[in-house]
């Protein structure tokens, strides 16, 4: 088998290969790695390639096959590329931000364990949005990344590097992390499948925080079934986070074989009557609408659903983010790890502490993560708390509500998962508010803590480039939300003949 | 794509005063970010489109008796057994700092000449 078939390949089917002795772990991590070496000088998915730590990992697989033991999970011995907010001893970690640039985790996040633990091999860190702010990558320190669809245009963020990485064919599974959208409108402009967890569902031991009421760490991948798989292996109770949820972990990979067999007869579907419309654009109008026909053609019952209070989501969410990150990111004060600038004792001149951590704060924090930190200091001022913060925190309330009651009329409601196709690189890094728009769609979910996920509905027929649809299940409703996302996809293939993340040009590969 | 206000539906001036470029000299101030001038003058404008566009939520929760909800999933309580377990070591804690000495973090001074 040649190294393109490898890469090619889903992560069941390569784990599947390994556990019969097909092919061995290292050869599956080399032929991704090759891969990286020869695409991503254009696609810069990675911030950094472990490339012989990786290698070491499979061979662990490899070795344990020998001696006959079993697979340590379902995906042993596949790779993974980590976005770069998680933790990974010994590999440097930035957040994409300068305020980190060097520094090397001395301890692993439980997610990263978890991978290690089930024979997932790690290939390296993935670009995002400085500290996960963004919606493009281009908030990124260390330069953007391009979408593999067209080099020209966004990949989605914060996500975008883990997602850049599936739809280049780097890696056949991806960690991202999802505060916003930043799992789902990436996967919904790259083609490809990412899942958010109800809010605790994974551990967020290790992951840099950003909005702690929001952040929730996901699997992706090029279809539903290995987001599934991966899903499992991440998911689940952490003492080491006091927000993670103390319950069995839902079973969605038989989920996904459900929907697969029995697809959605008798399920009800709700079409959120408040996410369409105006500020989306026409070709996913489109390829939203014929996925409602799909669904309904395969026995669904459609259901149109109000949300009133989603008009507010946006406003609440660019209040309560900037406020809890104002009080996290205080933790990147030039004492303790990281970047210092202008320090005496270093040949600088600057005196104070006071002096040095206001230097190197504005040395080493990008635009977005200023006016974000800025906001969320105002919002929180005396005075302008209970107008600010007290009302957003009021919204989530009737946004949770809205919920409540959709959920009673359906079983999952669905929506676009991003209200645009991947626009160009530059187009909106100068307008904040125009860039804010793109979580339009995602943003409720994430201030109720749902799950929600985004899979391809197809190719806009306006601009060429993939469309997302986003599954939002009620809390801790993960079985029904993949149970939807298996029986769309499975119907999509048997439509076109394969998947739209299989349906991605082909990058020029440099030697 | 629409206009950059149109999701703050409703007039929701009430609570919205302009944000002048030494409020943010201020909030920088606070937040200890050392801005310089030209930045200064780029987030004065750009905060106080968003400002006005986040606003919206002040209105539609005005008079309203709603709880709010800081949390999407609530817990309370959340405890672990009192087991003592291994955490970083002296020189694993230090390893990334910028300055150390000692066995110690090294700080720039904390208090002025004159304190």
């Amino acid at each position: 088998m040649t190294s393109h078939d490898l890469t090619r390949m889903t992560a069941e089917g390569l784990a599947g290969e390994i556990a019969a002795g097909q092919v061995s772990a290292v050869e599956v991590a080399q032929a991704h790695l090759d891969r990286i070496a020869s695409v991503d000088g254009a696609v810069h998915a990675f911030l950094h390639v472990s490339g012989e730590s990786a290698l070491e990992q499979a061979r662990a697989v490899d070795a344990a096959h020998v001696r006959g033991e079993a697979g340590a999970s379902t995906l042993a011995g596949v790779p993974l590329a980590l976005k770069d907010i998680l933790v990974q001893k010994g590999s440097p970690a930035t957040a994409g931000s300068k305020i980190l640039q060097g520094w090397i985790p001395p301890y692993n996040a439980t997610v990263t364990q978890r991978l290690l633990d089930a024979g997932v091999v790690i290939l390296g860190k993935t670009n995002l949005d400085e500290f996960a702010m963004g919606s493009s990558t281009e908030n990124s320190a260390y330069g953007p990344t391009h979408n593999p669809w067209d080099l020209t245009k966004i990949p989605g963020g914060s996500g975008g590097g883990s997602a850049a990485a599936l739809a280049a064919f780097e890696a056949p599974l991806a960690i991202g992390t999802d505060t916003g959208g930043s799992i789902r409108q990436p996967a919904s402009v790259t083609g490809t499948v990412g899942a958010k967890p109800t809010y605790g569902g994974v551990s967020r031991y290790g992951v840099i925080a950003l909005a702690s009421s929001l952040d929730q760490v996901g699997p992706c991948a090029r279809n539903v079934m290995d987001t599934a798989l991966l899903h499992e292996v991440i998911a689940g109770h952490d003492p080491r986070d006091s927000t993670s949820i103390n319950r069995p972990v839902p079973k969605v990979v038989e989920a996904v074989q459900r929907g697969r067999t029995e697809g959605v007869e008798g399920m009800k579907i709700g079409v959120v009557k408040e996410l369409q419309g105006k500020g989306y654009q026409p070709g996913v109008m489109e390829s939203f609408t014929a996925a409602v026909d799909a669904l309904t053609e395969a026995g669904a019952e459609i259901v149109e659903v109000s949300c009133p209070h989603f008009q507010y989501a946006l406003a609440a969410y660019y209040l309560i983010l900037p406020s809890e990150c104002s009080s996290n990111l205080a933790r990147f004060d030039a004492m303790r790890y990281g970047l210092r600038v202008g320090d005496v004792a270093h040949g600088g001149s600057l005196v104070s502490a006071e002096d040095v951590m206001g230097a190197t704060r504005d040395a080493g924090f990008g635009a977005e993560v200023k006016r974000r930190i800025i906001l969320g200091t105002y919002a929180l001022s005396a005075g302008y708390f209970d107008a600010y913060y007290g009302s957003a925190l009021k919204v989530r309330t009737l946004i949770r509500q809205d919920f409540e009651k959709a959920y009673g009329a359906a079983d999952v409601l669905i929506s676009p998962a991003s209200p645009v196709t991947a626009f160009p690189l530059g187009e909106k890094v100068d307008d904040p508010m125009a860039m804010y728009l793109n979580d339009l769609a995602t943003i409720p979910g994430s201030l109720a803590g749902i799950p929600a996920m985004s899979v391809p509905s197809g190719i806009a027929s306006d601009t060429g480039l993939p469309v997302g649809l986003q599954i939002m299940g009620p809390a801790l409703g993960e079985e029904q939300m993949y149970r939807v996302a298996a029986a769309f996809e499975a119907g999509y293939v048997a439509r076109h003949g394969r998947t739209v993340a299989d349906s991605a040009p082909e990058l020029e590969v440099s030697a | 794509m629409s206009s950059p206000t149109d999701s703050a539906a409703g007039d929701a001036g009430a609570v919205a005063p302009a944000l002048t470029r030494d409020d943010v000299a201020h909030l920088a101030h606070l937040t200890r970010l050392e801005l310089t001038e030209s930045e200064l003058d780029t987030y004065v404008g750009q905060l106080s489109v968003i400002l006005d566009s986040v606003s919206a939520v002040t209105a539609v929760t005005a008079g309203l008796d709603i709880e709010p909800t800081t949390h999407a999933v609530p817990l309370t309580n959340v405890y672990r057994p009192d087991v003592p377990v291994p955490g970083l070591t002296q020189e694993q804690a230090l390893a990334g700092a910028p300055s150390a000495q000692d066995g110690r973090f090294r700080v720039p001074q904390i208090l002025g000449e004159e304190q």
